[in-house]
């Protein structure tokens, strides 16, 4: 039973990205990403507790990431699927948020990043619960629950390195410092999910903000750490203009699929 | 975080090991009963069980690096998530264990930092290298299949904490086994390159999955009384003969050859193999293996990096216990 090439090729697939399609691959691409970024920390974290609470959280995303990109496969209806536009999509393809592509850095940072779209992402899901569309609400209420953990998980480090020692203290301020300027993009809105929110498929992401900065700033006064004063905030991801990391993350993750065209696995 | 009460061991045991204690104790394991952290045991019993356990827990958390070097090159969502999941409970796996030796009286971090020192040992398996995706097939087929074989008699072991911790290591080793083989399944009913890619991994661990049972009956040094005490219910070479009975037809139902030309089945059925070089395997326990000083280069890294975290979390919480204190105290 030879698989031989069927329909997958080196070449990048072409995707039809009409509203929904392209609403759900941002998110599938946000949840790939950053569990991707996890899972690299796998053997490799500051203690055996966080090895498996870092690797639990990848694999939350991952499944995330499965459903949504299963779901954009079927409203577009082109014969993708989710390997498909993992596997086979390239740099200018991808749409998820920057600051989620973003190197895993010292724990700090990996923490940082964590906790600024936990904290997003609590809030988002949970308001998407009441979309109209029945599987983005069946898949918001699924990553609702693990989103929350996200959220208790990070709020607690930040708290702990931030009150932790001078060394700790120094390295979260500087990630909250580098990671600030990703954080707008969680909450813009273009054209193309502007029509989806006033269908009541999707959530405006702007409605969010406050509550958002409420929690961030919260956690932060906590941890003994402060947030900038510099509101430039840069933006890209969601239209496919990134930063150079995915590059290297996307040859890392693709290199079997890109090697060997069309083989099954 | 795990606990500080137990960051000293205190030693040798002190208790006196008078005979009628060391003999009652025999009795109890005689009559298969099952030895708990709070009963009187003989130090060299304790001293055999610690080392054992913890370099079986050393085995897990190093075993997460040859795996760990495929999670971002997982071919498919589907894969990544299994294997991220997989080397996700070998990590559980050691810290259970690590906890089933901190029930004789060593603390985890004494033991990890022996382990970190090169003084402790860990399953010298996880000195080769994962070259190729067909290597994960591979090492869930084998290599955990190799540790069902060894662990499966464990469960029924004297010592309580760890006989339970097997009990629930072997569900998970033999899904992780099933995995593995389904991986190696789909690579063998692929194209070419696959089926290549799948006989060259089998050619490369073979030899030294048949090590993992260790040395041969009549060299091996711990058996003696690990069989007295039921710590060991089969010698190595029953175990390594079992597991290539067990593995040769499902090589041969995948379509790959054993590398061992001379291997034939004799009269009573078992397969017999080869002889094994185990010059080999005396030259990867000496340190020597293709990974050795990138195994514990990289335990070591995580270590060091990981300190001002450990730091902060210890320094985070007794602030909040001063604290505490303090409003208690108001």
């Amino acid at each position: 039973m030879d698989t031989g090439c069927e329909n997958m090729a080196t070449a990048n697939i072409t995707v039809s990205e009409t509203p929904l399609v392209l609403y759900a691959l941002r998110r599938a691409d946000d949840a790939l990403i950053l569990g991707h970024r996890l899972s690299e920390w796998c053997g490799h974290a500051p203690m055996l507790e966080e090895d498996m609470a870092l690797a639990n959280m990848g694999l939350d995303l991952l499944g995330q990431a499965r459903e949504l990109y299963t779901y954009a496969a079927r409203v577009e209806g082109r014969n993708n699927d989710e390997d498909k536009f993992a596997y086979l999509r390239d740099v200018r393809q991808y749409r998820n948020l920057l600051l989620l592509e973003q190197p895993n850095g010292d724990f700090a940072r990996t923490m940082v990043r964590q906790f600024f779209y936990a904290a997003f992402a609590d809030l988002y899901w949970r308001a998407m619960m009441a979309s109209s569309d029945p599987t983005l609400a069946a898949i918001a209420a699924k990553s609702e629950k693990e989103s929350a953990y996200h959220l208790r998980h990070s709020s607690e480090w930040i708290v702990r390195l931030g009150d932790g020692t001078e060394e700790s203290h120094r390295r979260a301020q500087t990630a909250i410092d580098d990671l600030w300027a990703y954080t707008g993009e969680m909450f813009a809105v273009d054209d193309s999910e502007r029509g989806l929110i006033d269908a009541g498929i999707a959530i405006d992401p702007a409605s969010l903000r406050s509550q958002w900065l409420k929690t961030v700033t919260g956690v932060a006064g906590e941890a003994t750490l402060s947030l900038p004063n510099n509101d430039w905030m840069q933006q890209g991801g969601r239209s496919g203009r990134h930063s150079e990391h995915l590059g290297h993350l996307l040859s890392e993750l693709q290199s079997l699929q890109r090697t060997f065209p069309g083989a099954t696995w | 975080m795990y606990t500080q009460a137990l960051n000293t061991s205190d030693g040798d045991d002190r208790g006196i090991e008078d005979a009628a204690r060391a003999a009652q104790f025999q009795a109890r394991i005689d009559a298969d009963e099952r030895i708990e952290p709070n009963d009187w045991m003989p130090a060299a019993y304790r001293k055999t069980l610690t080392r054992q356990i913890s370099q079986h827990a050393h085995s897990e958390i190093v075993g997460m690096l040859p795996e760990g070097n495929w999670i971002t090159r997982a071919p498919t969502l589907r894969r990544k998530a299994a294997l991220l999941a997989k080397v996700q409970d070998e990590c559980g796996h050691g810290l259970y264990l690590y906890a089933a030796a901190e029930t004789l009286g060593s603390a985890r971090e004494e033991l990890v930092d022996l382990m970190l020192a090169g003084k402790a040992k860990y399953s010298s398996i996880f000195n080769y290298p994962t070259l190729t995706w067909a290597d994960i097939g591979t090492i869930g087929w084998l290599v955990d299949g190799a540790a069902i074989m060894n662990q499966i008699p464990l469960c029924r072991c004297s010592y309580g904490p760890y006989a339970r911790a097997m009990i629930r290591v072997c569900k998970e080793e033999s899904f992780h086994q099933r995995q593995g083989f389904e991986i190696m399944l789909t690579l063998c009913r692929g194209t070419r390159e696959q089926r290549a890619m799948a006989q060259n991994a089998l050619d490369r661990w073979w030899w030294p999955v048949l090590m993992m049972f260790g040395p041969p009956d009549k060299v091996s040094q711990h058996s003696d009384n690990s069989t007295k005490w039921k710590i060991k219910r089969f010698s190595n070479d029953e175990l390594r003969q079992k597991f290539v009975d067990a593995t040769v037809p499902q090589a041969q139902f995948l379509g790959l050859t054993i590398p061992d030309p001379d291997m034939r089945q004799n009269e009573k059925g078992n397969w017999e193999y080869s002889p094994i070089d185990w010059n080999e395997f005396n030259q990867v326990l000496a340190g020597n293996g293709p990974c050795n000083r990138d195994r514990l280069a990289a335990r070591r890294k995580a270590h060091e990096d990981g300190a001002w975290v450990r730091e902060a979390a210890m320094a985070h919480a007794g602030k909040r216990k001063h604290r505490q204190l303090a409003q208690a105290a108001e």
